[in-house]
């Protein structure tokens, strides 16, 4: 199956401010690290122009659903028919209380070319935070409004933001005993999804490279396990080999040059890495237990992974080459999972305790340990590119798989924006 | 109207963390834990994965229905272990005995997980479970040569429920005849 070619061009001017403002400095502003108790009121009216309407949508949901933001409802807004020339009527905006305003308007030349032309503005400070021109083809009118939503994500919260991008995940199809189960991608807000296997066979643990739109996974046939690169623009796809034993649990170093995975011989789990570059494979771990899920840290030097060696699944930390391996986890119950946030700040893992799920993060010493979510079966997180936001796998009893996202404070929980069953979410990087 | 004026703070952020930690955090020394003894395990009648054969007429000696039906293709394991309960060695004695009788048979055995696990932790212990049993058998003279192992970790429970009694069943080896049955 060949994928849609996404390479795009899109470049990014800085709108000459000109007399329109003086310089910003923010006035408002959101802290993602208090989730924010109270989001902060914006106005995103249609820009002006062909796609206007929908771009201005495209922005309003990816805010509103980083629960950072409550978008005013269009119906209130005062001042209609704004001019990205002029100055909005701050009183306007003032009246409804909207905190930000997002303008902007959309041209499209006679060769299918679109510029975006857009501002943001502090309402209560008349200030103009933001000024910025995108152009593309105007097929990719939907990415436009990403990195728009992302660069007023930046401009207020102070963090990159996560909104032009795309998650890899499992659709689920079928009953519980005859699942189906297909690879699948889509944008982050649920566009544009299409599948990537056809559900003959099981696939399972997709992730992202988080420097290229490539990715890994597993495909379970009765013949055994399989884990394949798929490059995404090219279509390419190439199995890592044969290991003599099952192969799962694949994932990428952070620059893109390795894979750590397990390897099942016997009953024995163990985790090894492939230098892709070279093919060249070793075995990191050699005791009787059960190691998977590896994940390597930001800076590639050492791997978080999971083990039952002390008599129950819980999270190690090992140097990259296998030595050093110490116990992370304490708590009170199951510790499986373990993944390494973009930042290095977290480890965000799966635990099971009382019989129940949880998603949750520590630090990569085991401290400071803080659960975000709970429910019947909650498993396997994934990090927004950002590091602020997770995306993960719900299931109630007897029920279907879900995506679901939750931040990174654990007061924004919910389901991500896709309709159908499905698991094993992986975030991509931004795209370029 | 409230102008919302926040700033990033790390510091506040780490009070934050604290405070959440000292209400999650409990055990401070590593120790293994054990998981309470579950309910009793119920009887672990074989589920037959093929279809019986009509009713007055016997499954034909060496036939996968000979096997599912009178020999038993499942065995099933107690939460988070691979180890052959006393109830599973007869059934395993007698697919060993059987399959020494029919040696061109050949098997996949096929372990599977309840849904209490990640995937990742479950395709492992499916692996586990597979070899658990691929390890008795081969003790009982049934050559290596003739088994292959699979773990389907929890992608192919074969009861859609969320019982204990469900879990209970979802937790096993299944013995796939390949080939060489009549």
């Amino acid at each position: 199956m060949r994928l849609r070619t996404l390479f795009v061009a899109l470049t990014a001017a800085l709108l000459s401010a000109g007399a329109l403002a003086g310089p910003a400095r923010a006035q408002i502003e959101v802290d993602v690290n208090r989730g924010d108790i109270q989001p902060l009121p914006v106005a995103v009216p249609g820009f002006r122009g062909e796609r206007g309407a929908e771009i201005a949508q495209v922005i309003t949901s990816n805010l509103e659903r980083s629960g950072l933001f409550r978008p005013i409802d269009q119906a209130a807004f005062i001042e209609r028919d704004l001019d990205i020339r002029y100055q909005p009527r701050f009183a306007d905006w003032k009246t409804i209380n909207a905190q930000g305003l997002v303008n902007g308007e959309v041209t499209v030349d006679a060769t299918g070319r679109l510029t975006v032309n857009f501002r943001l503005w502090d309402v209560f400070a008349e200030q103009q935070l933001l000024g910025m021109q995108f152009t593309s083809t105007s097929e990719n009118w939907r990415r436009v409004a990403h990195k728009i939503s992302d660069a007023v994500y930046e401009r207020l919260t102070g963090e990159k933001g996560y909104f032009d991008t795309r998650v890899v995940f499992v659709a689920e199809s079928g009953g519980r005993i005859d699942r189906i189960k297909r690879l699948a991608i889509m944008d982050q807000d649920g566009a544009n999804p299409s599948y990537l296997t056809d559900g003959s066979y099981i696939v399972m643990t997709p992730r992202f490279s988080s420097t290229s739109q490539e990715i890994t996974y597993m495909a379970l046939r009765p013949e055994g396990s399989s884990i394949y690169l798929f490059n995404l623009e090219t279509g390419r796809r190439e199995s890592l080999g044969s290991f003599n034993g099952m192969v799962f649990a694949p994932r990428f170093s952070h620059d893109g040059g390795k894979v750590a995975f397990s390897v099942e011989r016997g009953g024995n789990t163990d985790i090894h890495v492939m230098d892709l570059r070279s093919r060249a494979s070793s075995r990191l771990t050699s005791d009787p237990s059960i190691d998977t899920s590896p994940s390597f840290s930001p800076d590639g030097r050492q791997i978080t992974f999971n083990s039952d060696r002390g008599g129950s699944p819980q999270i190690y930390v090992m140097n990259a080459d296998g030595s050093g391996a110490r116990r992370i986890s304490f708590g009170s119950g199951r510790y499986m999972t373990p993944v390494w946030s973009p930042t290095g700040e977290f480890i965000a893992f799966t635990k099971q305790a009382g019989g129940q799920f949880h998603i949750g993060v520590m630090r990569p010493d085991g401290s400071g340990e803080r659960l975000l979510t709970t429910s019947y079966l909650d498993e396997g997180p994934t990090w927004a590119p950002n590091g602020r936001v997770l995306m993960f796998t719900r299931e109630t009893p007897g029920g279907a798989a879900r995506l679901w996202t939750v931040d990174v404070t654990g007061r924004i929980v919910r389901p991500a924006p896709y309709p159908q069953s499905g698991s094993d979410p992986a975030w991509s990087p931004l795209l370029n | 109207m409230t102008t919302l004026t926040l700033t990033k703070r790390a510091a506040q952020f780490a009070v934050i963390a604290l405070a959440a930690a000292s209400v999650t955090a409990c055990a401070s020394r590593p120790k293994p834990d054990t998981m309470p003894p579950g309910p009793p395990a119920p009887p672990p009648a074989t589920q037959p994965s093929t279809p019986a054969p009509p009713v007055g007429q016997g499954a034909l000696p060496g036939t996968m229905q000979d096997f599912v039906i009178n020999v038993g293709d499942r065995v099933y394991f107690d939460f988070d272990s691979y180890s052959v309960r006393g109830d599973a060695a007869p059934v395993l004695e007698a697919q060993a005995a059987w399959l020494n009788r029919y040696p061109s048979v050949m098997i996949r055995l096929e372990g599977n997980a309840d849904e209490r696990g990640t995937r990742e932790y479950n395709l492992a212990l499916g692996a586990r479970r597979a070899n658990a049993v691929r390890d008795f058998l081969v003790s009982r003279g049934v050559s290596s040569s003739r088994i292959t192992t699979v773990s389907y970790g929890k992608e192919r429970p074969i009861d859609p429920g969320t019982s204990e009694d469900a879990y209970q069943r979802n937790r096993n080896a299944h013995t796939a005849i390949t080939s060489g049955a009549r």
